[in-house]
C-alpha cells in the first residue's frame, strides 16, 4: 500500500559514510535474558530534562515493576524497580561517564522468583490526550534508540499540528548494534501493536517502518507480521485499528537512522533547519520503543528492561541480552565471559555516537543500546595532522555543512565565526570525524563550539532582559 | 572479577575511524606513479632514476630541516610525493644540482613558508618547476630523445657542475608540443598515448598515468571530478578552436600530449591547492582546461599546463567561497 510522497526504490539521503557494520558477531544471536544480580542502581536522570523524584525510602521493600521515582516535569519520566528487593540507599552513584549522579540503589531479594505480575490492560483508546501522556510518562517510556528522550513528549501532537505519517526507525545504522534488528526479527507483532497504539493516538493516516537493507530477515519478519495484521483487520479483530503499515527498505549508510535523514530517505523531504519532523507531519519513534509501549499498554509493565548488544574485540562471548535497567555494566560483561586482558576502551551505545564508559560499576540505562569493549583504542594524545582540504568531510556531512572550514576556524580559535558556517545545524553524527584522513577531532571541536556559542547567546539574552527590565 | 583493576581510556565519540589516513593517501599516490616512473626509467635510463632521486632528496631535506615538525613531519609522505612529482615534470637531461635546487624551492618556498602541509596556496611541485623554468629557461626546454632499454646511457649534462655552462652536445629532440607550435608538425596520437616521444620524465606515457589515476579513483585518493573536468574542458575548447582555425592542433593531440595527463591527474588534484567543494572542483578543472588551450594555442610557450594549474590554484579560495554547498533543510547557500 503506497503512501503519498513515498518513493518506490530503497531511499537514502545525500552524503554519509560507510563504516564497517561489524554486526556479524551478534546479528544471528537470539536475545537471551540476563540473569538477575545482587544490586541495581537506577539513576534519577537518564536523559535530557528534569530528574525524577524518588517516592520510596531507604529500607523500603519494593516489587519488580513498582514505581520508585515519579516524573518531575513535562520533560521527565518515572522510574520503576527492576527487581523485587530492598531500597538500600538514595544518593550519589557513578554514571557511565564517571560523574556522580542521584540514584536509587536496590538490592535484589535472592529468594524472590522475580515474576512480573501482569497488570491490567490500560485503557489507551478512550482516555484524554492528557491521561494517555500521563500513562506513557508514568510507565517510564523513553526513546530506545540511544538518546532516551521521553516518549510522551514525542507522542504528543500540539494544537494546530497534525501527524500524517508515523515513522518507525528500524535503521540501526550504528556499527556493531543488533538490538533493534533482533527485536524486529523476534517480536514483529509487538512492534506492530505498539505502532497501532502510537499511530491511533497521534492520529496518523499511515505508518512506515524504515529498515536498512542489511537486515533482510528483519524486513521479512515485519512483512509477515503486517500480513497477519491485515488478516486480523479483515476479520475485524485488530482492536479497531486499520491504518496501513508498510516496511520500507533504506540504503545501508551512516547516519541513516538520524530522524531527518530517515524522513529524507522515505519521503524525499527535508525537514527545515530549526524545525521538527512534526512540522512536516511526521512523528518518528524507534522500533524498540514501540515494543515497550505495547508492553506497557497491554501488560501494564513499565520500562524496566531492554535489549543490549554486547560486542567488540575485547568481549569473549558477544550477545544480545535482555538486561534489567540498573544492572552494573561489569555484571553484563562478566555474563558475556568477561573482557580480554587487552581491553582498552568500553563504549555505551554505538561506536559513532556512543559515550565512553569510565567505570564498569555504573549501570545499564534505558538508552543503553550496546556495550562495546575494544582492545584497540585511538591514542588521545596523538596529535591530529593539518587539514589538507581534501573535502572528504564535505562529502560525508549529511547536513551538507563545511566541516573542513569549521574545523580550521575552531583550531585557529575563531569559534564564534563558526556560527556563520551553521555549526549549530550539526547533529554531531561524527561522519566527518570518521572520514578525516588527518584524524582531526572535528565533531569534538563542533560540540565545544556549540556549547560556547549557546553560552554566549544565553548571556546576551540575560543582558538584554536586564536592560529591558531597567528601562 | 576479571576486570578489577582495569584502566579504561575515556575519549569521545566517534570511536571508529576510516582506515584512510593522510599517509595512506600519499602512499597510494606514490604507488600509482610507479608505473610511470618505471616507464621513465625504461625510456631515459639511469638519468631518470638520478633526477627523480635528487628532486626527492631536495624536497625531503628541506622539509626535514626547515619544516615545522622537523624530521617527524616526513611521516605523512607528502615531501616525498612533492619531490617525485617535481622530478616527473623535469627534462631527463637536467643537471642534477638543478633538480636538487628545484626540490629545495618546491618545499621551501611553497610549503614551509606558508606554514607547512595544508597551508600552501600553490602546488609545491609546480612552484619548484616554475622556479627552475624562470631561472634556467634553456635547460628546462632542452629535451633528449627517448632511448628505450638503454638503461645506462647518461646525458652528459646530468652531472654538470653548478653555474658552469652546460654542454652543448646533447642529443636534443623537440617535444610533440614544440613541434606543433614552432614547426607545425603533428605527432600521431598512438605514440603520444604510449609515451614513445620526447618530453619530461613523467609526461610521456599518458596510458600509464591514466591507469594510475584509475587506481586512485578506486582507492578514493583523489577527487575524480577535477581530471574529468579538465579533460572535458580541454576537449571542448580545443575542438572549438580547431574548428574555427583548422591549422591549430586537433583535440586528440591536445589531450594526450605534454604534461596534461600528469597535471590533470596528479597535480591539479592536490587537495590542498584545489577547492574542497564538489562544484568548486568542476569549475576549477574547467578553468584549467580553458587556460591550457589558450596558452598552448596562442601563448608564447608550447606547454601551458603548469601555469594553468598555478593560476587556478590562486583562484581556488574564491571558487570555494562561491560554491559552498546548500545545507540540509535550508533554502539558500550561505556564504559568510
Amino acid at each position: 500500500m503506497a503512501s503519498p510522497g513515498a518513493g518506490s526504490g530503497p531511499g537514502t539521503f545525500r552524503h554519509g559514510v560507510h563504516p564497517d557494520g561489524a554486526k556479524e558477531a551478534t546479528e544471528h544471536l537470539p536475545v537471551e535474558r540476563m540473569p538477575f544480580v545482587e544490586r541495581y542502581t537506577v539513576p534519577l536522570a537518564q536523559h535530557l530534562g528534569a530528574p525524577a523524584i524518588p517516592v520510596v525510602q531507604p529500607g523500603q521493600r519494593v516489587q519488580r515493576g513498582q514505581l520508585v521515582a515519579r516524573a518531575a516535569a513535562f520533560v521527565s519520566t518515572a522510574h520503576h524497580a527492576p527487581v523485587t528487593g530492598t531500597v538500600v540507599s538514595i544518593g550519589k552513584e557513578r554514571y557511565p561517564s564517571g560523574a556522580l549522579v542521584e540514584a536509587i540503589v536496590i538490592d535484589a531479594d535472592r529468594f524472590d522468583p522475580q515474576m512480573l505480575a501482569p497488570g491490567p490492560a490500560a485503557d489507551w483508546r478512550s482516555v484524554s490526550d492528557k491521561d494517555f501522556m500521563a500513562l506513557v510518562q508514568g510507565g517510564g517510556i523513553v526513546g530506545m534508540g540511544g538518546a532516551a528522550f521521553p516518549s510522551h513528549v514525542k507522542l504528543s501532537v500540539p494544537e494546530g499540528k497534525g501527524c500524517d505519517q508515523l515513522v518507525i526507525n528500524g535503521c540501526e545504522c550504528e556499527p556493531f548494534l543488533t538490538c533493534d534488528h533482533r527485536t524486529m526479527v523476534e517480536r514483529p507483532d509487538a512492534v506492530l501493536r505498539g505502532v497501532d497504539i502510537a499511530g491511533t493516538r497521534v492520529g496518523c493516516k499511515g505508518a512506515v517502518i524504515g529498515v536498512e537493507l542489511n537486515k533482510p530477515d528483519g524486513i521479512s519478519s515485519l512483512q509477515a507480521a503486517i500480513e497477519r495484521r491485515q488478516a486480523r483487520i479483515a476479520r475485524g479483530d485488530n482492536d479497531g485499528v486499520s491504518f496501513p503499515i508498510r516496511v520500507h527498505g533504506v540504503q545501508v549508510k551512516y547516519p541513516q537512522g538520524a530522524e531527518k535523514m530517515l524522513i529524507k530517505a522515505l519521503f524525499d523531504r527535508e525537514v527545515p533547519a530549526g524545525k521538527l519532523p512534526l512540522d512536516l507531519g511526521y512523528v518518528v519513534n524507534n522500533v524498540a520503543t514501540m515494543v515497550a509501549l505495547a508492553e506497557l499498554v497491554d501488560g501494564g509493565s513499565p520500562l524496566i528492561e531492554r535489549v543490549v548488544t554486547v560486542s567488540g574485540s575485547a568481549v569473549r562471548r558477544p550477545a544480545n541480552l535482555l538486561v534489567p535497567v540498573g544492572t552494573p555494566i561489569r555484571a553484563v560483561l562478566d555474563h558475556c565471559g568477561g573482557l580480554t586482558a587487552q581491553v582498552r576502551q568500553v563504549v555505551m551505545g554505538g561506536p559513532m555516537m556512543g559515550m565512553p564508559v569510565a567505570t564498569l560499576d555504573a549501570p545499564v540505562l534505558k538508552g543503553t543500546s550496546g556495550l562495546l569493549a575494544f582492545e584497540e583504542a585511538r591514542d588521545p594524545l596523538k596529535e591530529a595532522g593539518p587539514c589538507i582540504k581534501c573535502g572528504q568531510c564535505l562529502e560525508a556531512c549529511p547536513y551538507m555543512l563545511n566541516p573542513s572550514r569549521m574545523g580550521r576556524l575552531a583550531r585557529a580559535g575563531r569559534v564564534l565565526e563558526m556560527e556563520d558556517w551553521l555549526v549549530m545545524d550539526c547533529v554531531e553524527c561524527g561522519a566527518c570525524t570518521w572520514v578525516c584522513p588527518s584524524e582531526i577531532p572535528l565533531v569534538h571541536l563542533f560540540r565545544s563550539a556549540k556549547a560556547t556559542i549557546r553560552k554566549k547567546k544565553a548571556a546576551e539574552q540575560a543582558a538584554a532582559k536586564k536592560a529591558g527590565g531597567a528601562s | 572479577m576479571s576486570s578489577g583493576n582495569l584502566r579504561l581510556q575515556v575519549t569521545a565519540a566517534p570511536f571508529a575511524h576510516s582506515p584512510r589516513t593522510t599517509a595512506a593517501i600519499m602512499r597510494d599516490v606514490i604507488l600509482a606513479l610507479l608505473p610511470a616512473v618505471a616507464a621513465a626509467v625504461w625510456l631515459f635510463g639511469i638519468a631518470a632514476v638520478l633526477v627523480l632521486a635528487t628532486a626527492i632528496l631536495g624536497a625531503v631535506l628541506t622539509d626535514g630541516v626547515f619544516g615545522r615538525q622537523r624530521w617527524a613531519g616526513l611521516k605523512d609522505g607528502s615531501a616525498v610525493l612533492t619531490g617525485l612529482l617535481l622530478g616527473l615534470t623535469l627534462p631527463p637531461g637536467i643537471p642534477l644540482w638543478m633538480a636538487l635546487l628545484g626540490g629545495v624551492v618546491a618545499i621551501g618556498l611553497s610549503k614551509v613558508v606558508w606554514g607547512g602541509l595544508g597551508h600552501n596556496l600553490f602546488n609545491p611541485a609546480l612552484i619548484g618547476r616554475a622556479f627552475l623554468q624562470a631561472a634556467f629557461p634553456t635547460v628546462l626546454t632542452s629535451w633528449v630523445a627517448p632511448q628505450p632499454g638503454q638503461l645506462f646511457s647518461l646525458p652528459p649534462t646530468t652531472l654538470s657542475i653548478p653555474l658552469q655552462q652546460s654542454g652543448t652536445d646533447v642529443i636534443s629532440a623537440a617535444t610533440p608540443l614544440g613541434l606543433a607550435k614552432f614547426q607545425h608538425t603533428l605527432t600521431d596520437t598512438l605514440p603520444l598515448f604510449t609515451g614513445q616521444v620526447a618530453g619530461s620524465l613523467g609526461e610521456t606515457s599518458a596510458l600509464l598515468l591514466l591507469l594510475g589515476g584509475a587506481f586512485l579513483v578506486w582507492r578514493r585518493a583523489l577527487d575524480w571530478r577535477i581530471p574529468v573536468s579538465i579533460f572535458a574542458s580541454v576537449a571542448l575548447f580545443a575542438t572549438l578552436a580547431w574548428l574555427a582555425w583548422p591549422t591549430l592542433p586537433p583535440p586528440q593531440f591536445m589531450l594526450f600530449s605534454g604534461g596534461l595527463v600528469l597535471g590533470a591527474v596528479y597535480m591539479a588534484t592536490d587537495p590542498v591547492s584545489s577547492p574542497t567543494t564538489p562544484w568548486g572542483a568542476w569549475i576549477f578543472g574547467a578553468g584549467i582546461g580553458l587556460l591550457v588551450v589558450l596558452i598552448r594555442n596562442w601563448g608564447g610557450l608550447p606547454e601551458g599546463v603548469m601555469y594553468a594549474i598555478l593560476l587556478m590554484n590562486a583562484a581556488a579560495p574564491l571558487i570555494e567561497r562561491a560554491t559552498q554547498p546548500r545545507a540540509f533543510g535550508r533554502d539558500e547557500r550561505r556564504i559568510p
